[in-house]
């Protein structure tokens, strides 16, 4: 491998190559407990604490599979138009790896329990893209490595490496497309706008969180290329664990252009799983797929095969939400938000927290302006999501109180969201740690007005002549002295008062 | 008095408890003194544990002083196979792989025995992860057989059956994945059931092969062993494949038995399992318990189950694939031995390799060998793909058998207990002890085997009886018949018969 790898810049590469994706995308499910055993499922919890004898395939164990999971899983199915099998196993895919308690793991392999299904998905611009859907299946999370000692936690050089099992077991779903051909040069869009499209859906169907910073959604790109849209397929690579919706955009791209690269040299792509880095932008091999890789796949014998019956797969279809589409259509109408500000909403993935905000309490004019204004910038500059700023739709609907009562002005407010963001608390926790209130205590705004206009005796005398003009130079010393915490309304209103103008 | 206590069955130790003749102290001490006694020389124990054993003794004591409900079986002691985990006591299913390793929780069937009052006196002896007919692969020495102590208790139960053959429990634990607790029982004259596939939680069984294996009980009378399938048995929620239905009345229909009469019972005689290969004694023994049950008013035919004769290829595909798998976890990893490679760098993969290396003996390491290979991509068609189908003709067989018949009995075992060290060395010949029992596991049906007699050799042969999947109660039933009127022509149990243990042969005892 050469240091730097080469590029070919991506408008040329999508000149001479056509570019086919294919995107396999785990979403794990929101259930209480995991797919094979009572372990509890909450994220974050201190290292192998959400464990059981099951989840740490201690000898003896069985699994018993969770319902509510299954529904998951079909719910999901039915949401992509899959086929729902009428009976379905699991199957074991055996190999050796620390973060799998039992050296293997319990999925689905040929018999998914949804198939053959289809979502017509959205670009930027509103143009409808449909992907197929192969299948949905089952499966169980594994653990997490930490390699302690080496690089940057990486397992090279690493001098020893803990396992924590809390992740081992908890239910996937893997949903994974055909072929998307006839992207061309917007292949990189469309396969953003595919993932976020499911994480939209997983939230809807409520099925899961859906955080992709936590991981709960996570994207395999399969991206190769081919002369043209008649040359058969190309050798793909796979990248693996790409989870924002910018890098799998970025993931495509780059490997369009490194793909490009090798097969202008007269080389062949090689067929492998690619590692993406965030912070590079770029990717690179890990191991090498090949016909050695054999999983010994065999039906799991302690479990019993899965056979929705057709009633309760029609009374799960009915439990099914508004495709996100149509969803954002009445939003918009409710909001009563022009086609533009509506777009501009969609694509910054604010829809939802827009909605979350209305529904806190928080006019949609009002909402829409924090979000897609102060926010939007913040989350640029710091190249995140809107959902991954630390703070809540609850937040901004609170702030947005505070300045509807007059508490705060739109300066304040601004410094108190700005607190809100540096983990400071809620937005009246930050109002009374930083002392960001608006002056609304007459006694001291009549104070600091007295003080003003003792200071300033000359002008005094001309307002109270009636001479109304240099009420503003009093006005703007009280603001001074009350470091803008002060409603420029009420000043004036006291000073006329207290020289008897009021 | 001691002596006499442990020669009981457990059903008349449960009277003698309820009436309040006997302590289960006194009970649990006397099995603790007989272990102590002659498990030197048997090696039927892997670990005893009297502490915990005369503990729920003393609780199930003052429980019954105080007046409380208790179950039938209270306060009778028991011995578990090891490859049943136990909390808080060793459980290393024979294998070094585990040695040391103290389980964290208990599988369904002790915490069922433990709320029945039962008390543990250990675990026992047996082929390494339960793969064996001889229980010469257990890592920790093997078990010898009551009636000759140069030869073998069977396997892969032999402790369990040699525990209960040598008055060492009154009552034992077995699992049987292709004859486990049926051929052991035969050779050593006790009687051990498997149950239908799913009776018997196996939630807590180190696995061999999950599709096969089931565990029962093992004993001295057919009635004990309904009483003891009765504790164990019925619906797990951890187990996926534990049937959801109740068990049929198994003590009923053993109490019915031992009236001794079968009228209009259909007995049907399977062809394939007879004949060549079987032992002379041993058919002798088998042609004199069909003349018995003849006279008990059963109606015997002859029945013919075509694809038996593929059963022992297809399990020697079966089992070793689930098993490669099941054995997978064994890794160094999490608990039990861990081994560091000798040379180079101890990275997870070299780690697991020189434990699994280190910690598994050969028949297993044949076994994931073989089953390795039957899984890997190409083969699998040609190997596990075309067993399985076996395993569909074979439950047809049975299918059609038991539309003609309500039972199907075999010798359990074509030979009497063979010399330890016989057949080490000939794996072949050691899997074709179990060609009579694997055809059940292969199918799920539930199968019995009970004394009938002794073989010309002076050693004991095992009657095997096997019903349809879900009617366990028919093979109580018939076996206790049998059981009743041969020991009636004997005018004692066949076990009286066994040579009495040397008290004094304590080299090495119980560990």
């Amino acid at each position: 491998m050469s240091a730097t790898t080469d590029l070919v810049p991506y408008d040329e590469a999508v000149d001479r190559y056509d570019p086919v994706l294919g995107i396999e995308v785990h979403v794990e499910l929101g259930t209480v407990s995991k797919m094979f055993d009572g372990a509890p499922t909450e994220f974050g919890a201190p290292p192998n604490s959400q464990v059981t004898p099951v989840s740490l395939g201690l000898p003896g164990v069985l699994p018993s599979l969770n319902g509510k999971a299954v529904e998951s899983a079909i719910r999901i199915g039915l949401a992509l138009n899959c086929q729902i099998a009428e009976l379905c196993r699991f199957a074991r895919k055996n190999y050796f790896y620390p973060d799998i308690p039992k050296n293997f793991q319990t999925s689905q392999y040929d018999e998914p329990i949804a198939y053959d299904g289809w979502v017509e998905i959205e670009l930027e611009d509103g143009t409808p893209v449909r992907i197929e859907i192969e299948r949905a299946h089952m499966e169980e999370d594994a653990g997490k490595n930490t390699h302690v000692g080496g690089q940057a936690g990486r397992i090279h050089g690493a001098e020893y490496s803990l396992v924590d099992y809390n992740r081992a077991g908890i239910p996937l779903v893997e949903i994974v497309t055909k072929p998307i051909t006839g992207t061309g040069a917007r292949a990189p869009e469309v396969a953003a706008a595919y993932v976020r499209y499911l994480r939209d859906l997983f939230r809807a169907l409520d099925v899961s969180e859906a955080r992709m910073e936590r991981g709960n959604v996570r994207a395999d790109v399969n991206v190769s290329l081919r002369p043209s849209p008649d040359s058969p397929l190309g050798t793909r690579t796979e990248t693996k664990n790409v989870n924002s919706f910018r890098s799998v955009e970025r993931a495509v791209r780059y490997e369009v252009s490194r793909q490009a690269a090798v097969l202008d040299s007269g080389a062949t792509v090689t067929q492998e799983t690619r590692h993406w880095h965030e912070d590079t932008g770029i990717t690179t091999p890990g191991r090498i797929k090949s016909d050695a890789e054999d999983y010994r796949y065999f039906p799991e014998p302690d479990l019993v095969p899965v056979a929705p019956s057709r009633e309760w797969v029609a009374e799960l279809h009915g439990t099914l939400p508004e495709v996100p589409a149509v969803r954002r259509k009445r939003l918009q109408g409710e909001w009563g938000f022009a086609d533009a500000e509506m777009r501009d909403v969609v694509n910054a993935g604010a829809v939802d927290l827009i909605e979350a905000t209305v529904a806190a309490g928080a006019t949609p004019a009002a909402a829409r302006k924090w979000w897609m204004g102060e926010l939007a910038r913040t989350a640029k500059t710091d190249g995140t999501d809107l959902e991954q700023l630390p703070i809540t739709p609850e937040q901004i609907a609170e702030l947005q109180g505070l300045v509807d009562s007059g508490r705060l002005n739109d300066k304040l407010a601004r410094q108190v969201l700005a607190g809100v963001l540096a983990g400071e608390g809620s937005p009246e926790q930050v109002v009374a740690a930083r002392g960001l209130e608006v002056v609304s205590d007459d006694g001291a705004l009549v104070a600091a007005v007295d003080e003003a206009l003792a200071a300033q005796p000359d002008i005094a005398d001309k307002i109270r002549s009636g001479n109304l003009g240099p009420v503003g130079a009093i006005i703007g010393a009280v603001m001074k002295a009350t470091r803008g915490q002060a409603d420029a309304a009420r000043v004036r209103e006291i000073v006329l008062e207290r020289v008897g103008q009021g | 008095m001691g002596d006499d206590l442990t020669r009981r069955s457990a059903a008349d130790l449960a009277g003698l408890l309820a009436a309040g003749e006997v302590t289960s102290v006194e009970l649990t001490q006397a099995h603790l003194d007989r272990i102590a006694a002659v498990d030197g020389a048997v090696h039927a124990y892997l670990h005893v544990s009297p502490d915990e054993a005369l503990a729920t003794a003393r609780v199930v004591d003052a429980r019954r002083t105080a007046g409380d409900e208790l179950h039938p079986l209270a306060g009778v002691p028991i011995a578990v196979k090891d490859v049943v985990v136990t909390e808080g006591m060793p459980t290393t299913a024979g294998s070094k792989i585990l040695e040391g390793w103290v389980p964290p929780y208990d599988a369904t069937l002790v915490t069922r025995i433990k709320a029945a009052g039962m008390p543990i006196l250990g675990k026992t002896n047996m082929d390494e992860f339960a793969m064996g007919s001889s229980t010469e692969h257990s890592a920790y020495g093997n078990t010898h057989n009551p009636w000759d102590l140069d030869r073998i208790p069977g396997g892969s139960g032999g402790g369990s059956a040699a525990a209960v053959g040598a008055f060492e429990a009154p009552l034992a634990i077995g699992t049987d994945t292709g004859g486990s607790i049926r051929q052991p029982a035969a050779v050593t004259g006790t009687v051990g059931v498997k149950p239908t596939y799913g009776s018997v939680s196996r939630y807590g069984l180190i696995a061999l092969a999950s599709s096969l294996d089931q565990a029962g009980p093992v004993t001295r009378t057919v009635l004990d062993a309904a009483l003891l399938h009765e504790v164990i048995g019925g619906h797990d929620p951890r187990d996926a494949t534990s049937l959801p239905e109740a068990l049929p009345p198994l003590v009923a229909a053993a109490r019915q038995g031992l009236t001794g009469d079968l009228s209009g019972v259909r007995v049907g005689v399977v062809t394939e399992l007879s004949g060549d290969g079987y032992q002379p004694g041993v058919r002798a023994s088998f042609e004199a318990a069909l003349d018995v049950l003849r006279g008990a008013g059963a109606q015997i035919s002859e029945v013919s189950c075509p694809h038996f004769g593929h059963a022992l290829a297809a399990y020697y595909l079966i089992l070793p694939s689930e098993a490669s798998s099941n054995l997978a976890k064994f890794d160094g990893m999490r608990y039990g031995l861990r081994v560091l490679p000798q040379d180079g760098p101890a990275t997870a993969e070299r780690v697991m390799a020189a434990t699994r290396g280190a910690g598994f003996g050969d028949e297993v390491k044949r076994r994931i060998i073989l089953g390795t290979y039957a899984l890997s991509a190409g083969y699998y068609d040609a190997y596990y793909g075309s067993a399985q189908k076996v395993r569909t003709l074979i439950q047809r067989d049975f299918a059609a058998a038991f539309e003609q018949v309500d039972v199907l009995v075999s010798p359990t075992a074509p030979t009497t207990a063979f010399k330890l060290g016989e057949k080490l060395d000939d794996p072949l010949a050691m899997y074709l002890n179990d060609v009579a029992t694997i055809p059940a596991n292969l199918a799920g049906v539930p199968g019995l085997s009970v004394p009938s007699g002794l073989s010309d050799d002076g050693l004991p042969v095992g009657f095997q009886v096997l019903a349809p999947a879900r009617a366990d109660d028919r093979l109580y039933r018939v076996g206790a018949a049998l059981e009743t009127l041969l020991e009636a022509s004997w005018g004692a149990p066949l076990l009286s018969r066994a040579p009495e243990l040397s008290g004094s042969t304590t080299e090495g005892s119980a560990r």
